[in-house]
């Protein structure tokens, strides 16, 4: 796949300094607002590559959804905030939590063996084969919702327990300041 | 693909441009106006009326003063950040508007010129991608004030935005279910076929036809995105002074604004194009098109403006809705807004995914 060298050193360079101001700014929230930028930067790559979707995904999710995440907690919280302490849990408790772990991690290397056979599209993966085949989206929309259908779901069962997770957490430390 | 563009190209694409940033530009002054004047007529008073007829160039006189205004950060606040913010929220209003369709297209010898800045592949994706990040600017510029209403605006901006991004997105699913594609250009073209044909009145198959619920979703998730009334508590002047934009004033404070008016016509644009058949012609001007004989392939620029005429008729009455519902519904607080969002639109858009995907396996739709 081609990529023109103005629009790679351009956007990389752009992702180099802002990954170094993310790095050097004391400030944690202008840290943030230069990660966006490495963010955009990715996505100025990808769309040189004629990677729309991922370029698109990349500032929804990212730029868009996550940081505005970030920035929110780090803008609530003093940063010398300490670690959750979450106490000792029950034994019991542990195992079944590690057992869950297990049981997740080896249903998502299953399902990801089960699926992965042959190729759909034959590569070189240039502009005019992907247009060919109905465009980046419809592509790879039909592997998500065929083939990996399986892994696909399992990662959102994954981010539905981080949800629950979370939501545990938060609650926990509401019920102690209330008492 | 670089190759294919030719000078004749390149000439088209740079019009587009001009002409899309030049509208977006002057609906601003206009729309100020609208609002006085709406507000006013709602109101039962005048509004303003002296400067120019039916005080038109009132708006002219407000923007002449805005620049003139001395322009200068108070020293609390964070130079830099405090005077890129009105920028970064002004930019996604304008990106936004590259991938919406305001014509179909023409055919100037071997030429087709699309009426409309990029039809990407990823049309939808990309619109709601660059809307994402108009909460940016409200954040860093209430981050930068460091003024404690200020901030409690952007934080209030970021809850609401984010809520209802969610709603808006499982909205449009349904869009894409019955168009089954996310480019903008598709949609808008698929949206010229007939749904039923009622004797001499053919009802088109618009997305508010086929998507009613998802469409009520989906315009009270734009008040939302745009801060607009009754979802207006980044600003909530009764509760925290101005919210975001308290510690700016001249062209900064100008810029912020213009942000909020080009938000709202994107917005309309927005709903135009998914739910009301974007630049596809009013009902009666196909019976006009055909009857003033405009028809065929030399008329085509006949068919073209009425369809960019169309497109703005429509955009005009969304853009009045929001000044209509603003001085008309009254505020939300905020625990109602966060109720709204999560309790009830979320639901109800998921509710309309699952009745979509059944009519569409029933082959309804």
């Amino acid at each position: 796949m081609d990529i023109s060298p103005v629009g790679f050193y351009l956007f990389a360079g752009v992702a180099i300094a802002c990954s170094l101001l993310v790095v050097f700014k004391k400030s944690p929230v202008s840290s943030a607002f230069s990660l966006i930028l490495v963010f955009a930067a990715f996505a100025g790559i990808y769309a040189n590559l004629a990677a729309h979707l991922v370029a698109a995904l990349q500032v929804l999710v990212y730029a868009g959804a996550i940081m505005v995440l970030f920035i929110f907690v780090i803008m609530l919280l003093s940063a010398d905030e300490p670690s959750f302490d979450m106490g000792r849990s029950h034994p019991l408790v542990k195992a079944l939590v590690g057992f869950f772990c297990v049981a997740l991690f080896v249903m998502f290397v299953w399902a990801l063996k089960k699926s992965d056979h042959g190729q759909v599209l034959v590569g070189p993966y240039s502009v005019a084969a992907v247009a060919a085949s109905g465009g980046n989206s419809k592509v790879v929309s039909q592997l998500m919702f065929t083939r990996y259908i399986l892994p696909f779901e399992l990662t959102s069962i994954l981010l539905l327990a981080g949800i629950v997770g979370a939501i545990a957490l938060a609650k926990r430390n509401l019920g102690k300041e209330g008492k | 693909m670089n190759a294919e563009l030719d000078t004749f190209d390149l000439i088209a694409m740079g019009l587009k441009i001009a002409v899309v940033v030049v509208m977006l530009l002057q609906v601003v002054p206009i729309m100020v106006w609208v609002e006085r004047r709406g507000s006013a007529l709602l109101q039962n008073r005048l509004g303003p009326n002296r400067i120019g007829p039916l005080g038109l160039f009132q708006s002219l006189v407000d923007a002449v003063k805005m620049m003139t205004k001395e322009d200068r950060a108070t020293g609390h606040v964070n130079p830099f950040y405090y005077r890129l913010a009105p920028l970064v929220s002004l930019l996604p209003a304008f990106l936004t508007f590259a991938a919406i369709p305001f014509a179909s297209h023409i055919t100037m010898g071997d030429k087709t010129v699309q009426f409309q800045i990029a039809d990407l592949n990823v049309g939808l994706l990309y619109i709601l991608s660059v809307t994402s990040l108009s909460v940016y600017g409200i954040i860093m510029g209430s981050w930068a004030s460091n003024n404690k209403y200020s901030m409690l605006g952007g934080l209030r901006s970021t809850a609401q935005m984010i809520s209802y991004e969610l709603s808006m997105g499982l909205a449009i699913i349904g869009i894409v279910m019955i168009f089954g594609s996310i480019q903008m250009g598709d949609i808008a073209t698929a949206q010229g076929a007939t749904l039923i044909q009622l004797g001499p009145i053919a009802i088109p198959k618009w997305g508010v036809f086929l998507q009613p619920l998802g469409f009520i979703i989906f315009l009270i998730c734009t008040y939302a995105e745009t801060n607009r009334l009754p979802f207006d508590l980044p600003e909530g002047e009764s509760e925290i002074v101005a919210g975001y934009h308290l510690e700016y004033y001249s062209m900064m404070f100008g810029m912020f604004m213009m942000a909020e008016y080009i938000n709202m016509t994107v917005a309309s644009a927005f709903v135009t194009t998914l739910y009301f058949g974007g630049w596809q012609l009013l009902p009666g001007m196909t019976f006009l098109l055909t009857h003033s004989g405009l028809e065929g392939m030399n008329f085509e620029w006949a068919r073209v403006a009425l369809e960019a005429i169309s497109f703005v008729l429509k955009v005009a009455f969304f853009m009045w809705l929001f000044v209509w519902v603003r001085w008309t519904i009254p505020r939300f607080r905020y625990d109602q807004v966060m109720h709204l969002g999560w309790k009830v639109l979320l639901p109800l858009s998921l509710l309309n995914i699952l009745i979509t995907g059944f009519l569409i396996y029933l082959k309804v739709l």
